[in-house]
């Protein structure tokens, strides 16, 4: 695979950051090289959040990137910040539920999703994160749809177990609709 | 072993348990305040202490008794709580105590921001209390180097009696990164300590104690702890060198902003360019000779870059270093804010024939 920079953003709470630790933890357990690096700045509630994930077969220089392949914003805020920042020919998965407008970029795979409505139907409204990251696994194939479910079943072990299989759910129906939103555009292509 | 994903804070107090610290004083502050909230769950399970006193000035002194009496034992903190330690830091080497001190940098001066710097490198490297003392300083760049530098550390210490400074910045404690603990168990008690002060019956009792009134017994005392610094400057020496053996830009840098110089070089080595970047891992002794060396296998007009995350510290050593041969430019940022992959690049890029 090609190294791949990834930026979730969004409200803090929204967990953005769980689902980048999540989408790190199966990429290590594929054998790759990671890093998660939080913005860890003086926010405050209902601010902004954001991780960037580097997923790498190669040991990863440097964890800050500017120029990311991947943006998952979750709040309009997140797009309009980052949106340029995007690579030419990357991936910009849109949180549809919160952002009105449409991304502006042509020249990258846009991926709109209405996280809150996928995450309602999947029992837990809460897991609208996990939409957002199957959205953009199901639409890039960056890793094993399986093996993210397994992150995810990890994460919510040690008395937690109870929110598996929403979870699961919620990015089982982010990864479908990801997959059509890359089916259709290569109609279009 | 196998690999977990951890927070580079967390994974530096699990790296002080294997390594065999039994005893954490500290007080909490951004960006390590995991540190201490990782050890105060760690350490009872192994029989240790976890201790948050009332100040950074309190947890020294705790650091100062405990390693008094010959315990392995840290203390962790972030710039401001770091000079709040300086007296006692001093105190610390002039008894020749063995100890660990975390330093993850944030941005100064005063109490300045809790984003990431590095503008602590005067400090840890030139003193920072008072007196003719050094610490041994490492800088790791990535969690796993974090790691293995922390039981270094503590090997340091105790083959020097003397503190160790870890220092780090903010972005390598926040972060998560796969680390694999090569240690299994917990290191050993600290060894063969006839310093220590145990209980003096049957024996003759030991004193711990800096003050040196007459001169000459004092000067005695200095000329001893410098010879103990120069066999480190020996001994201790750790670097990397990484990239093209002849560059045409040498790029010089430490902890984080090493690694984002990397990203530029490799960037431009894939485009042709002769880059190389040399990076010390032991902040003091600092690696003169063979930076200079790689100085020195540069063409004619070649050009040396220092990148850091200060207004320009280190910088000074790498002029140490050049020894007044080659001009040494700068990039830097402070306050929190870090230069990126492509700052760098655009600098180097400049700088190449």
């Amino acid at each position: 695979m090609k190294a791949t920079n990834v930026l979730m953003a969004g409200f803090g709470g929204q967990g953005m950051l769980l689902a980048g630790k999540v989408l790190a933890q199966a990429a290590m357990a594929k054998g790759l090289q990671v890093s998660w690096l939080p913005s860890y700045g003086p926010e405050m509630r209902g601010g902004t959040a954001n991780v960037i994930v580097c997923i790498s077969r190669d040991p990863i220089a440097s964890p800050l990137v500017t120029r990311p392949d991947v943006l998952l914003a979750m709040n309009l805020p997140s797009l309009d910040r980052f949106e340029r920042s995007v690579v030419p020919g990357g991936t910009i998965v849109v949180n549809g539920t919160l952002v009105a407008r449409e991304a502006s970029r042509a020249d990258c795979r846009v991926v709109r999703v209405d996280s809150r409505a996928l995450a309602q139907a999947a029992g837990n409204e809460r897991a609208a994160n996990f939409v957002m990251l199957g959205a953009y696994v199901g639409a890039t194939g960056v890793l094993p749809e399986e093996a993210v479910e397994e992150a995810i079943a990890d994460e919510f072990r040690d008395g937690k177990e109870k929110h598996i299989d929403t979870n699961l759910a919620a990015f089982r129906a982010g990864a479908a609709a990801g997959r059509r939103a890359a089916a259709a555009s290569e109609v279009h292509a | 072993m196998s690999k977990v994903l951890m927070k580079g804070n967390e994974a530096l107090g699990e790296a002080a348990i294997r390594a065999g610290c039994v005893h954490f004083f500290g007080y909490p502050i951004t960006p390590q305040t995991e540190i201490p909230e990782y050890l105060c769950k760690r350490l009872p399970e192994v029989g240790g202490v976890f201790l948050q006193a009332e100040s950074e000035v309190a947890a020294i002194h705790m650091v100062y008794g405990a390693a008094g009496a010959g315990v392995k034992c840290m203390t962790s903190s972030s710039s401001p709580g770091i000079s709040l330690m300086a007296e006692g830091m001093s105190y610390l080497a002039a008894c020749e105590l063995p100890c660990v001190v975390i330093n993850m940098m944030r941005a100064g001066p005063g109490l300045g921001g809790i984003l990431p710097a590095q503008s602590d490198y005067f400090q840890a490297t030139r003193g920072h209390g008072h007196g003719d003392y050094q610490c041994i300083v490492l800088a790791p760049a990535s969690v796993q180097e974090a790691v293995d530098l922390m039981t270094l550390a503590f090997d340091l210490a105790e083959k020097y009696r003397n503190p160790v400074m870890v220092c780090a910045d903010g972005m390598i404690g926040q972060m998560m990164e796969p680390v694999e603990f090569r240690s299994e168990g917990r290191g050993p008690p600290m060894a063969g300590n006839d310093w220590a002060l145990t209980g003096c019956e049957g024996r003759p009792r030991r004193i711990v104690n800096s003050l040196h009134l007459a001169p000459e017994q004092n000067f005695a005392y200095n000329v001893r702890l410098k010879e103990k610094y120069d066999r480190a400057a020996r001994e201790e020496v750790r670097f990397e060198l990484y990239g093209d053996g002849r560059p045409d830009v040498l790029v010089v840098a430490f902890g984080t902003m090493a690694r984002i110089s990397k990203s530029a070089i490799d960037d431009l080595r894939r485009e042709g360019r002769r880059v190389a970047l040399f990076r010390p891992i032991t902040l003091n002794p600092w690696p003169y000779a063979q930076c200079r060396a790689a100085m020195d296998a540069m063409p004619e007009g070649a050009k040396v870059l220092d990148v850091e995350m200060s207004m320009g510290q280190m910088i000074y050593d790498v002029k140490l270093a050049a020894e007044g041969t080659r001009t040494i430019e700068f990039l830097g940022k402070a306050g929190g804010l870090v230069p990126s992959p492509d700052e760098v690049a655009a600098r180097i890029r400049a700088l190449l024939p």
